[in-house]
């Protein structure tokens, strides 16, 4: 195939990419850096200094790094009896763990409110057996449960990927010389498996970050994460300035978590899927 | 003899209703090169998992200087164990590889750093420390696995097929290395291949395995000059196996030609199968032959030719020799007694496999 030929093929994707991912940048970039008269300003990115601005990004950030942490420690240890059971990726175990990601993110959060209202599912069976209800919806809470739900498969599988390619004999020789089965977790498969455990956090710490409807439906009207306060501005607010720049102060947030991941995931050893 | 140093005693495994050992017996004594020798689905090197810990049998014991150790995690015995792929820890340098058994031990560190030198000296690699698993070349990371294997001091070592991967040129530079490694160190080395070259040239012993019984277990010389059957005749080299009768003893009759022997024992009239090596048939002149044939093929393969001599009753000799026969010439065989190994045929396929495992 010649070079025109070949050049020609990539032509979709250039169109997709230009339609879908760089005219949508700028336009973010040049709302976020201008006011409504058209003026360049720093104004709207200055805006996230504001307390009530302040308040929703460091509680995003807070509540992202909480579903992280806890996502991770879930994570490890499934990905390691998955990899010990010698499952297989086409096994039934895997399958399981990834149907949940089949079904639609809105509805599985949608679920989680049924579960958890006032007069909910839940509060439904503890009153039943005249148990104590639980408060937890329009909770930090519930939006960390949340969060751990829906991205906890989006962590094992990066981890799991990595752990299932380390050869059995690499951890029958360090058994062979002396390691017994915990110090063979954390000086072995811990540092191997570090490039899915860094792909691991930023899949889920990422859209954590973002997330406004698990906030919405969870969380209740009371509690602002930064991506409702963007979403706001965008479609209660129609203040599309405001909202880009506050979303490119996010996005530099995205890009450093992304940047932290190239430099400890050289191989790409811990892509996802 | 002394006490040996491994016993296994009526070892049996199965892996998903597939019998891989068999009451499988083997001593293995102090300070020699042991090779387990055999076809891939052998059993070698599950007897071989089964002695460094990473398999359990399912009947039987396994004897470590008179301690039973059956049921001994790998990493409380006393053997260090070299993988066929190096199974190196790749974020780790050469030296922290070499010291991961030395420190998992709290050894001090002095100690630890002078191991270090010395394993890496033993394998001709100094001042390697600081390198990368992934810089080395293959037969440069097995070296590594034997090092940091030796530094642990273990009584054996045990090697599955660590020659593998390597080329051919280098796998010969490496089996030299390993007999010399052995004499310095003075341990056991018990050794997994399927490559009868490789065994021949290092072993004090070899132990043919077939279908999860021991074939025949001895020296190299042994087991080259008189197989005890057609399995480690056929597999140990190439070989002329044909069909005979022992007339008396020291008189074989092969193809109506009466060959004189050095066996005995066999009783008179007895069927017996004759192994005579490609090298041992001298082609003479066809009056000067015990048996007579035409050359039908001829091949130079460097060191020697080799030749197929068809004989009336249908049957092709192979023949290695430096000197050429032409094609379509007709000539005698001829074999010194002492060439000629006389083995029992076996009364059935069972017993073909179950071999001379008592």
């Amino acid at each position: 195939m010649n070079r025109k030929a070949t050049r020609f093929l990539a032509g979709p994707y250039i169109v997709w990419m230009i339609g879908f991912t760089i005219i949508p940048l700028a336009m973010i970039l040049f709302y976020g850096l201008t006011d409504s008269q058209g003026q360049f300003t720093l104004a709207n990115v200055a805006a996230i200094a504001t307390p009530e601005h302040r308040k929703a990004l460091f509680l995003s950030l807070w509540l992202s790094l909480v579903s992280t942490v806890i996502c991770l420690v879930l994570a490890y240890p499934l990905a390691l009896i998955l990899r010990n059971k010698n499952v297989g990726k086409g096994s039934f175990i895997v399958f399981i763990f990834i149907l949940p990601m089949w079904m639609n993110f809105l509805l599985r959060t949608l679920a989680w409110q049924t579960l958890l209202e006032r007069n909910g599912v839940i509060n439904g069976i503890l009153s039943f057996f005249h148990l104590p209800n639980i408060a937890i919806i329009n909770t930090p809470g519930a939006i960390i449960l949340g969060m751990v739900y829906n991205f906890l498969p989006f962590m094992v599988l990066p981890i799991y990927n990595v752990l299932i390619k380390i050869d059995d004999d690499v951890i029958n020789a360090a058994k062979d010389l002396g390691a017994n089965s915990m110090q063979t977790i954390w000086k072995i498969l811990v540092p191997l498996s570090l490039p899915g455990v860094i792909s691991g956090i930023n899949m889920v710490f990422v859209p954590a970050l973002t997330t406004f409807v698990i906030s919405n439906l969870l969380g209740g009207s009371k509690i602002l994460l930064i991506g409702n306060v963007i979403e706001q501005e965008f479609t209660k607010g129609s203040n599309w300035h405001l909202g880009s720049g506050l979303s490119l102060v996010l996005m530099a947030f995205i890009l450093i978590s992304m940047a932290l991941m190239a430099k400890y995931d050289k191989d790409g050893e811990g892509a996802a899927f | 003899m002394a006490q040996p140093l491994i016993d296994l005693i009526n070892i049996s495994k199965t892996f998903d209703d597939t019998m891989v050992l068999d009451e499988l017996n083997l001593s293995v004594q102090e300070n020699t090169f042991v090779t387990l020798l055999g076809p891939s689905g052998c059993g070698k090197t599950t007897t071989l998992r089964i002695i460094g810990g990473f398999e359990k049998p399912d009947t039987g014991r396994v004897i470590f200087d008179g301690q039973d150790i059956t049921q001994l995690p790998p990493n409380k015995r006393q053997l260090n164990t070299v993988f066929q792929k190096y199974a190196l820890f790749t974020h780790m340098t050469i030296a922290e590889n070499i010291a991961f058994g030395l420190k998992i031990k709290n050894k001090p560190k002095t100690y630890i750093d002078d191991k270090i030198k010395y394993a890496l000296k033993l394998v001709n690699l100094d001042g390697y420390e600081n390198r990368s698993v992934a810089s080395l070349s293959g037969g440069q990371q097995q070296r590594i696995a034997i090092a940091r294997a030796i530094v642990n001091e273990p009584r054996v070592l045990l090697l599955d097929e660590p020659l593998g991967a390597l080329d051919l040129k280098l796998r010969q530079d490496m089996q030299y290395e390993l007999i010399r490694l052995k004499n310095e160190l003075g341990i056991t080395f018990i050794y997994v291949t399927h490559d009868q070259e490789e065994a021949l040239t290092m072993s004090d012993t070899i132990v043919v395995m077939n279908q999860g019984y021991i074939q025949q277990m001895g020296s190299p010389e042994q087991i080259y000059n008189e197989p005890e059957n057609a399995f480690v005749a056929d597999f140990i080299g190439e070989s002329n196996i044909v069909p005979g009768t022992m007339i008396r003893d020291e008189l074989v009759e092969i193809f109506g030609a009466r060959f004189a022997c050095v066996d005995k024992g066999f009783g008179t009239n007895t069927p017996v199968d004759v192994v005579i090596r490609p090298e041992d048939i001298d082609l003479v002149e066809p009056e000067n032959g015990t048996l007579t044939g035409v050359c039908t093929h001829l091949i130079f393969k460097g060191v020697h030719y080799e030749m197929e001599v068809t004989t009336p009753d249908g049957f092709e000799w192979l023949v290695h020799s430096t000197d050429m026969c032409p094609v379509g010439k007709q000539v005698g065989i001829h074999v010194d007694p002492f060439d000629i190994q006389i083995m029992n045929k076996p009364a059935s396929e069972d017993e073909e496999a179950v071999g001379v495992n008592e």
